[in-house]
């Protein structure tokens, strides 16, 4: 396959050179109607390749896909996707279709003329109007989603977590018993306090550091987020989850995960992108991988951004109250 | 102006030349340099991407100290990014595309003798020269040049603690980018104080063709966006050089608290997409204006639509202004926010459809004349509804959580205004190549290249939609510590290898382009059959532009095709020049 795409590239090159040496007789240089025949065909051979690609990718490369939301917010986001991929799909293979056949259907030849047709209020009545009434739609579901993830207020019960980013490396701590988290600051980073947490606080002695987030099946966890240094952005992709950690604030988002890690593990989707990605490793001799939730950093923060990562667990609630309850308090630990 | 010719020497006529051709030629050339680096360079990272940490000799022959036996560093992938970024939007798409053709076209195509200051219009290049100048130099200062991703948010661009490339990498940049904006400044104002004023008897605005109107309305964008990055690059010096909290706030790093309190790198997102996304439309509509017009010429039709277009432009230029929060949805500022910005960022998607079926409408029923330019011109409609049509996915900000910054929108941006752009900047050397040097461009070489072009332009972004959506996050050195990703590697091989064939078809272009400087066909005087001024000059550049009087114009710049009640053309041909009057009882369009 590779050794292919090597020759096609080498055939392109010498192509080149012999075309350029044939720039030094050329005979005519504007299209003749030859040249509006074979290029409009050309066209139409072209509407075929792009329809191939876009049909191979839509089928081939759905594998490759994120399996379905792990939250409950995320449900609407993807249906919302849905919506739009679709709507996309439809515009794109008939606006394609129109913009490459119009190019072979009227390529030019010598004795036909052109309809001269400058104007036509009708019709551009009709493609103003219909895409605002479409995006109406649109703007209506998202804006409601967007509020819907966004607004934090109403959440009952919430467990809080601060996630805390560095170069290159993520911190996370518990609320503890009170579920309220102590201060934090860059002024009280020392020693083991690496999250900068100020130990005078009341509110900070039960908070509990972690090095890996669990989280309880179906209760809603509303995370704060902080940096230390530079930009970072906690993404979450398989909760459909993403926020700045900026130095200076604190930014937030929340949502409850819907599935538990292993339930996720015998996901049909997952199961399937799983194997293909075993296939790989194998050929490789790497060892199998394994499902987890994941949490990265996708804001550029510096030379090693591409290995910033948490592994983030979901259980049931039991479970997680049980590990929690394993985690020494900070006032355990920092004395 | 002058009847008697300046004596001329070198100097004057091809370095400190303050004629709009001549600049225009300086920009194009300036322009295609630092396209080579900006190409090249993202061939360089896609090396890595595709076969993360193999050894290239490539690499080991142009990263001197920024690679370990053919392996690149990541710090300098971070750098090859970043210049890729800033070169291929500012340097090629801003100053190559709207400077050499603003330039040359403005005075041409409104029937004046020059541009309204001839001297600023030099100055304006030779800024943008020294901006090149200083861009290209920080590539070899010893930490490497700036990293932080051209977008350069603090505090990484703030702290050469951070990464090497905030140190003198970065001052090089921010100089060299403000030199940059006023040279790009004082052009604009000089292109909309030319238009207003300089426009010959006849050429009210609503005959002006649509290329005008799109160089007309960048330039405003630019006047009212550009000075806002300059006061962002401005802060972000002081902060770096003075002391100042502008963006900078509760920083630990290396061991120690710095001094920073109070500031917020929010405030520099907010400065910077103030540009940043007014930037889209001011590399996107020269494009579109140069295609409008090579494809009403081509089809032999006039542009359907002349005045939605004109009005589709305003309002793209309008809501350009009041979008740029689009790129912030998740950056920490109040979700009410989110949701305005939403709603005004999916309204743009109302004129620029306006456009492509405008575009598709001019080609019913049309007799094509299928040359380069109009392949260029159909291949930019093409990808430009592809990413256009994705940017209703980005611009929901519900949606764009958990595609911000993934593949996706590398795919999306690459597409509507990477490479349309670059496709409407080659349909423009193309089409006016002829006006510029009185030579012709070979058309075979043009239809290869062409292909060659669109077809690795779709394999490289295309599939780089799926990638996106499988999560893969942007500006990653290699995503071999996620098994998650593994299953995307073969994708961007495939990628890849699309890429190099793309950038080995851009030396077709580069040959094509000088040889036919040299020893291309020479050119008649309106080798497209086009309506407009600027191919009433002679083949010849001379000063002033037409040796008599300017040209007076009758009518508009759209009359293709236009013919009588037996059905023959009124003016014996299927194009009449602007300069033609009206014949008795003709309908003015």
């Amino acid at each position: 396959m590779l050794a292919l795409f090597y020759i096609f590239i080498a055939v392109v090159i010498g192509v080149s050179f012999w075309q350029i040496t044939r720039i030094l007789n050329f005979r005519t240089v504007i299209a003749t109607d030859k040249d509006n025949d074979v290029q409009g065909k050309l066209f139409l051979g072209f509407l075929a390749f792009l329809y191939a690609m876009m049909i191979y990718c839509l089928i081939f490369m759905n594998v490759l896909m994120l399996p379905e939301s792990a939250s409950i917010e995320g449900e609407h986001d993807d249906r919302l996707f849905n919506i739009t991929f679709i709507l996309i799909g439809v515009v794109q293979f008939l606006m394609q279709f129109l913009l490459f056949y119009f190019s072979f259907k009227y390529r030019g030849k010598k004795e036909n003329k052109a309809l001269f047709y400058a104007d036509s209020h009708k019709l551009e009545a009709i493609w103003t109007i219909t895409p605002a009434v479409v995006l109406v739609v649109l703007i209506g579901y998202g804006l409601w989603q967007w509020n819907n993830i966004m607004d934090l207020s109403d959440a009952e019960n919430p467990l809080i977590i601060e996630v805390y980013s560095k170069q290159f490396q993520w911190e996370a701590r518990y609320a503890g018993d009170d579920n309220a988290l102590g201060r934090g600051n860059v002024n009280y980073i020392k020693g083991i306090n690496t999250m900068g947490v100020d130990m005078t606080d009341v509110n900070a002695q039960d908070d509990k550091q972690v090095t890996e987030i669990h989280l309880p099946k179906g209760r809603k966890v509303i995370f704060k987020f902080r940096s230390q240094d530079v930009l970072h952005s906690a993404y979450m992709p398989h909760f459909r989850a993403q926020m700045n950690c900026v130095p200076g604030m604190v930014t937030e988002f929340g949502f409850t995960p819907k599935f538990t890690t292993e339930e996720m593990r015998v996901q049909s989707e997952v199961v399937e992108k799983t194997a293909v990605i075993n296939k790989i490793r194998k050929e490789k001799g790497e060892d199998p991988y394994v499902f987890d939730f994941i949490l990265l950093c996708n804001k550029i923060c510096g030379a090693s951004h591409y290995g910033m990562q948490m592994k983030i667990v979901v259980e049931e609630e039991e479970a997680f109250n049980k590990w929690i309850s394993q985690q020494p308090t900070l006032a355990e630990v920092i004395k | 102006m002058s009847e008697h010719h300046h004596k001329e020497t070198f100097v004057t006529k091809y370095i400190f030349s303050q004629d709009h051709k001549m600049i225009s030629k300086q920009f194009l050339i300036t322009g295609i340099f630092m396209g080579v680096i900006g190409v090249f360079m993202s061939m360089l990272f896609r090396l890595q991407i595709a076969w993360p940490e193999k050894s290239f000799t490539i690499i080991e022959a142009f990263l001197g100290p920024h690679q370990n036996d053919g392996i690149m560093n990541p710090d300098m992938y971070l750098a090859l990014v970043t210049i890729h970024g800033t070169i291929m939007v500012f340097f090629v798409l801003t100053a190559g595309l709207s400077g050499t053709f603003s330039n040359l076209l403005i005075p041409l195509q409104i029937g004046a003798r020059d541009m309204a200051s001839g001297f600023l219009n030099m100055i304006s290049y030779w800024l943008f020269f020294i901006s090149s100048i200083v861009m290209v130099v920080s590539l070899f200062v010893e930490a490497g040049p700036a990293s932080a991703g051209w977008t350069i948010y603090p505090p990484l661009s703030a702290l050469p603690q951070a990464i090497p490339g905030s140190g003198l990498g970065m001052t090089l940049w921010l100089v060299s980018m403000a030199i940059f904006i006023a040279s790009s400044l004082i052009g604009s104002l000089n292109y909309i104080v030319t238009i207003f004023n300089l426009r010959t008897k006849g050429m009210k605005m609503t005959r002006m063709p649509l290329t005008m109107w799109a160089f007309f309305i960048t330039a405003i964008i630019g006047v009212v966006s550009f000075p806002v990055l300059l006061s962002a690059a401005l802060l972000l010096i002081f902060d770096r050089s003075f002391g100042t909290s502008f963006f900078l706030s509760d920083i630990f790093i290396s061991g120690e608290v710095l001094h920073y309190q109070g500031g917020s790198p929010v405030l520099f997102e907010h400065l910077f997409w103030f540009l940043g996304h007014p930037e889209v439309y001011i590399v996107l509509l020269p494009a579109l204006g140069i295609t409008s017009e090579i494809i009403a010429t081509n089809s032999r039709k006039p542009i359907f639509g002349y005045r939605a277009m004109i009005g589709s432009i305003m309002a793209i230029a309008f809501l350009s202004t009041i979008v740029w929060g689009h790129h912030m949805f998740i950056s920490g500022m109040n979700p009410f926010l989110g949701s305005v910005f939403t709603f005004t960022t999916l309204l743009i998607a109302i004129p620029s459809a306006v456009k492509a079926f405008n575009y598709v409408t001019t080609l019913w029923k049309g007799n094509l004349q299928m040359n380069p330019a109009m392949l260029f011109s159909i291949g930019l409609v093409s990808t430009f509804v592809t990413g256009g049509l994705t940017g209703l996915v980005l611009g929901d900000s519900a949606l764009d959580i958990n595609v911000h910054d993934t593949y996706f929108v590398v795919a999306h941006f690459h597409l509507v205004m990477g490479v349309s752009a670059i496709l409407g900047m080659l349909a423009g050397i193309y089409h006016w190549f002829p006006k510029m040097y009185g030579k012709m461009m070979n058309k075979t070489l043009g239809y290869w290249h062409f292909w060659l072009t669109l077809i690795s332009a779709y394999g490289v972004f295309f599939p780089m939609h799926f990638i996106g959506l499988a999560g893969l996050p942007r500006r990653y050195y290699t995503n071999t510590n996620f098994p998650m990703f593994d299953d995307v590697a073969d994708v961007n091989v495939v990628i890849t290898l699309f890429a190099i064939l793309g950038g080995v078809a851009q030396l077709l272009f580069l040959a094509n382009f000088f040889i036919s400087i040299y020893r291309g066909k020479q050119a008649e005087q309106n080798p497209w059959r086009s309506n407009t001024l600027e191919w009433t000059t002679p083949v010849e550049h001379i000063h002033g532009n037409w040796p008599g009087k300017i040209p007076e114009v009758h009518r508009w710049a759209y009359d293709y095709s236009k013919v009588d009640d037996n059905g023959d053309y009124i003016h014996g041909e299927d194009f009449v020049l602007q300069t033609v009057p009206l014949k008795d009882g003709e309908d003015p369009s």
